[in-house]
């Protein structure tokens, strides 16, 4: 008998005399915490992006361009990773020298890029998280890690939701999901929070309004 | 289980010895009151936390309900995704197919995220044995293992560790291993971390296979689930060409859709946060991002004999979030080494001896390791009775009774040299039903000690050993407990 069949037969056995369980789980928790306006609801995304040391910016689509510009020079990015379906228009103000996202780039050629920029799938606010999805406009999982600098483009209201339930339902299963809540942090010191201890150690959020 | 430690003492010895360490208290203490007090604030948030806990609670009954569905399910679904699934009866089948996947890649060296299953299983050791080196990337794991150590919590391993002593392991152990730590290193949080990034990134860069747990496992879809804080996970789980998850069969959702309940609970219950900084998910391998070859290898290793166990098998529905280990009074101040196992604290007390059944010192002292004030049943994300299991096996070292071992039915005996436990049974429940004397006792022996006996005689010593003694009335306390309890054979 195999490892498979024995384990199996094991849980068989083990549940031979359980009761059956009969009763629906009651999902009767809630579907978003508190009543909200869309407003409101991206106000609280911010809110608690930045409580856990994302910076977050806001501006409209005539303004990203420049804001993004505007970032990466205070930065003092000298190059930038640009997943290949980034909306061309974004960058358009940099001078900043683009690294493409390939498959075949080593780990040690991702290290030695300043700063990425990609848009996001959703984006949490209760909890105030953004999800990335690998879509074209996110690129490989790799490329929002290893580079230090990571800025996020977060179109508001649409990719906004409350809850993570209503996040979940947005979401495939099938692709790679990435939950981002803030720079990478440690508290394994005497519980003292850490940024940055292997991811970017600066988030940068650009809340960009809908035409 | 092979994680037990060798020559490891059982509970009463080791605690005792934890709690003279005035440094160890020191350290835990003041991380397990942080931490239990940003809990309570991060769970207040929420005004539907008991209809969450008990969603989470239902789910997992109804998961290990249906286990055997659900990871034939699984099975399919990661196989269809493109990754390969192994199944491991115990640790010793667990570490050769591990060791088996890795040196078909040819490498000497992994990269581990941290993971409750590998330690259990003591993977470390079975990969080194056979000349592959892992290393932890986990912060504290890297200082628990620099540290030539063992975890002492399971969130936070390196609890026990303060930040002198943590400067100290880097600046002495890391030119051993790879990048040395930078000259003058001082010890703030801050530059420890910036250490640790830099020794540890040269690592990350060229490893070429990682290995992970996972903190879910959705049936329906094949994905699995990574919780973390620090990016080391993400490193693990995308940078490597080859991945391969051990994972204990427990950690099964059956829907996608379960997981918005659990990615609720896990961080506010675990890091007191909303959400914790990074989730990974994966299902499958995805064409050029990520590990092009998947293994996940699925762990039984004591989880089906505990699931044989009406009582017993609602610790199965654990998250590992750890709040029981941060409210619990003999945790802090006893420690996570005292307990012997990879899994500390409450949790640990009734987890451990169920995996690794009764047979040691050890393991049959440890559902003794509580006061059964029920606080982790309060904390616990899943509603696990905690005392619940921990009367039910004492009961079991005591009297013996049927058990499953390795899937068959074995009669345990009753426990012989456990007269003292007996005995400290009686003293247990005379004071914890009596809970103003012990209350009492607590503050007025923080300033009289000295002049208190230290331990109860004849064989309530074993109880008395670890906990402080209630008050000492106007009476001498041998004829106070001579008169109470003392000659008589107990309450019972
Ligand atoms: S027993 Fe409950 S409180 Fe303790 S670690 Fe497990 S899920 Fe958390």
């Amino acid at each position: 008998m195999n490892s498979r069949e024995r384990i199996l037969g094991r849980v068989r056995r083990a549940l031979a005399d359980a009761p059956a369980d009969e009763a629906p789980i009651a999902r009767d928790y809630l579907r978003e915490h508190g009543q909200r306006t869309v407003a409101q609801t991206v106000e609280l995304l911010a809110e608690n992006l930045a409580d856990y040391r994302a910076v977050v910016h806001r501006t409209d689509p005539g303004g990203l361009a420049g804001l993004i510009a505007a970032l990466l020079e205070k930065r003092g990015a000298a190059s930038v990773l640009v997943p290949p379906g980034l909306d061309e228009g974004w960058l358009a103000a940099t001078g900043a020298a683009r690294v493409a996202d390939r498959p075949g780039s080593t780990p040690g050629e991702l290290d030695r890029v300043d700063s990425v920029v990609t848009a996001c799938a959703v984006a949490i606010a209760e909890t105030g998280t953004l999800v990335l999805d690998g879509s074209p406009d996110q690129g490989r999982r790799r490329i929002t890690l290893v580079p230090d600098h990571h800025i996020c483009v977060v179109r508001v209201p649409g990719q906004v939701v409350s809850s993570v339930p209503q996040g979940l339902e947005r979401l495939d299963p099938a692709r790679p999901l990435t939950w981002i809540s803030g720079p990478s942090a440690t508290s394994d010191i005497e519980l003292d929070r850490v940024e940055g201890v292997h991811g970017p150690r600066t988030l940068e959020v650009i809340l960009v309004g809908e035409d | 289980m092979s994680g037990t430690y060798l020559g490891m003492p059982a509970f009463p010895e080791a605690a005792r010895e934890a709690v003279g360490n005035a440094t160890l208290r020191g350290n835990l203490r003041h991380a397990t009151h942080t931490i239990r007090a940003k809990r309570a604030t991060a769970v207040s948030e929420v005004s539907d936390w008991a209809e969450l806990r008990e969603a989470g609670k239902r789910i997992k009954d109804h998961t290990l309900r249906h286990l055997d569905r659900y990871l034939v399910q699984l099975e399919e679904a990661v196989t269809a995704a493109g990754g390969v699934v192994h199944w491991a009866a115990d640790a010793a089948e667990a570490n050769e197919i591990v060791t088996q996947l890795v040196k078909m890649t040819g490498e000497s060296e992994v990269v581990k995220v941290k993971s409750m299953a590998t330690q259990e299983i003591g993977l470390n050791e079975a990969l080194e044995a056979e000349g592959i080196h892992a290393y932890e990337t986990d912060l504290a794991e890297l200082i628990v293992q620099l540290g030539k150590d063992r975890p002492s919590h399971i969130l936070v391993p390196a609890i026990h560790r303060n930040r002198g002593e943590i400067r100290d392991i880097f600046a002495r152990e890391m030119s051993e291993w790879g990048r040395p730590a930078p000259e003058g290193l001082t010890d703030t949080p801050a530059e420890l971390a910036e250490a640790a990034r830099l020794h540890l990134r040269e690592k990350f860069l060229r490893a070429k296979v990682g290995i992970s747990g996972a903190n879910f496992m959705v049936a329906e879809t094949g994905t699995l689930v990574v919780v973390e804080s620090e990016g080391n996970g993400r490193m693990c789980l995308t940078l490597p060409e080859t991945l391969i998850s051990v994972v204990g069969i427990e950690k099964i959702v059956p829907a996608w859709q379960d997981l918005e309940v659990f990615l609720q609970t896990l961080p506010r219950s675990s890091t007191a946060e909303r959400m914790n900084p990074y989730t990974s998910t994966w299902t499958g391998t995805t064409d050029e991002d990520g590990p092009q070859n998947f293994h996940l290898v699925l762990l039984d290793n004591g989880r089906t004999d505990t699931l044989a166990d009406e009582v017993g098998r609602q610790a199965l529905r654990c998250i590992r979030c750890s709040a029981c280990l941060n409210v619990c009074p003999v945790y802090e101040r006893a420690g996570g080494h005292a307990y012997g196992s990879v899994y500390p604290g409450p949790i640990g007390a009734i987890l451990s001896p169920q995996l690794r059944g009764t047979g040691s010192e050890i393991d049959a002292s440890l559902p003794y390791a509580s006061s059964l004030c029920g606080a982790c049943y309060e904390v616990c994300p899943v509603a696990i009775d905690i005392p619940e299991v921990l009367v039910h096996l004492r009961e079991r070292v005591v009297q013996g009774g049927e058990v499953t071992r390795e899937g068959n039915k074995v009669v345990l005996r009753p426990a012989k040299g456990h007269a003292a436990e007996r005995a400290a049974m009686r003293a247990a429940r005379w004071a914890f039903t009596h809970p103003g004397v012990l209350r009492g006792g607590q503050r007025a022996a923080s300033r009289t000690r000295r002049f208190h006996p230290r331990t109860l005689p004849g064989p309530g010593r074993a109880w008395s050993g670890t906990r402080e003694l209630p008050p000492v009335p106007a009476e001498p306390f041998r004829d106070w407990w001579q008169r109470t309890r003392g000659g008589k054979d107990g309450d019972r």
